[in-house]
């Protein structure tokens, strides 16, 4: 099982490296001191990771919120010097373990043996589900120069793709993200937002006019080439 | 006064001299930081963050085997939390008794 270790103090990062290196079935594919390294990371490398060994309490951000902001959290074993969230930490379907520090070797074995069993018996991802989890997300997160900022996703207007980089535009403020369209549109509930042109994502709750080729979002007129706009017309709710 | 040692740390290690010293190492680069840090909090009396840092600490307190010790920041962490520093002149004097074994390390 491929694993990463997100903790912000260093001596405890060290103590789980060391003990999943007795443990063969595991592969540490990082070490990381804050939740945003790890996003990074899990960004592109998501997929290949089967466990997370999370702190709790890190600067600004706790591992709870770090959960939430994944959109298909591999397993997570909850490591704390705190025994009171082991309520909290049941309503996440993706911890499979909770280790009070200061861990022992026998215990930390039982976490690894519960996410083993854990990952063999998860349901495969199935589109259906990712529908699913795509139609009720409600926000998402960006980091914007060292920063996560929390986007409503009810709120986004448009979403413009700017070479490297895109433009997520709601209705009160603008955020430019190092990413590309393609990305957030797997975030997006696609029952709300349709891709219209090569470079724009519009939410389709926000239309207030429609001319042959474009549509009027706010104070934006954005194009709608050819090939998205009979889309564009399914979802709409015409008389 | 409860004295930090080296069972926990050597127990994990075993044979592993190169992790017994990364861990050593990481302690010594850590922990003065954590004490300025607890300290500026409370100087701030910032009562919450300091809580948070002796939070922090408590896990060095257990890694240097001082169970009694543990229980006294779990005490004072409650303190803290509720407004008030009592305990906090022990709580002290355990970060002493620690980093004068660290140093030594």
């Amino acid at each position: 099982m491929n694993c990463i270790i997100i903790d912000d103090e260093g001596m405890a990062r060290a103590i789980i490296a060391q003990m999943a290196e007795k443990h063969p079935e595991l592969n540490v594919m990082g070490e990381f001191s804050n939740a945003m390294e790890a996003m990074k990371f899990l960004n592109t490398n998501g997929e290949d990771t089967d466990l997370i060994f999370l702190d709790i309490h890190m600067p600004g951000f706790t591992g709870f919120d770090f959960i939430q902001t994944i959109k298909h959290p591999p397993a997570v074993i909850l490591v704390t010097s705190d025994k009171n969230f082991a309520i909290e930490a049941f309503e996440y379907e993706c911890i499979v373990d909770y280790l009070v520090k200061p861990i022992t070797e026998e215990r930390f074995g039982k976490a690894v043996t519960k996410a083993k069993v854990a990952k063999s018996s998860a349901p495969a991802k199935s589109a259906a589900s990712e529908e699913h989890h795509n139609d009720t997300a409600n926000e998402f997160y960006v980091n914007i120069d060292r920063r996560l900022i929390k986007i409503d996703i009810p709120s986004i207007n448009l979403v413009e793709a700017k070479g490297d980089y895109i433009q997520i535009k709601t209705e009160s403020k603008n955020y430019t993200v190092h990413s590309t369209l393609k990305k957030i549109e797997e975030k997006l509930p696609d029952t709300m937002f349709l891709k219209v042109h090569r470079t724009y994502i519009i939410n389709t709750k926000k239309i207030i006019d429609i001319e042959d080729n474009s549509v009027l979002i706010g104070k934006d007129v954005i194009p709608v080439s050819r090939a998205n706009r009979p889309e564009l017309m399914k979802r709409l709710n015409m008389l | 006064m409860e004295q930090p040692n080296m069972s926990y740390i050597n127990s994990l290690a075993g044979d592993d001299m190169v992790f017994r010293q990364r861990l050593i190492d990481t302690i010594k680069a850590e922990f003065p930081d954590e004490i300025t840090h607890y300290e500026h909090t409370l100087q701030s009396k910032d009562f919450t963050a300091a809580a948070a840092a002796v939070h922090k600490l408590k896990h060095k307190i257990s890694v240097l085997g001082m169970e009694d010790s543990y229980r006294l920041a779990e005490q004072y962490e409650n303190n803290l939390k509720a407004g008030t520093v009592s305990l906090s002149e022990k709580f002290e004097n355990t970060l002493g008794v620690m980093q004068d074994f660290v140093n030594s390390l």
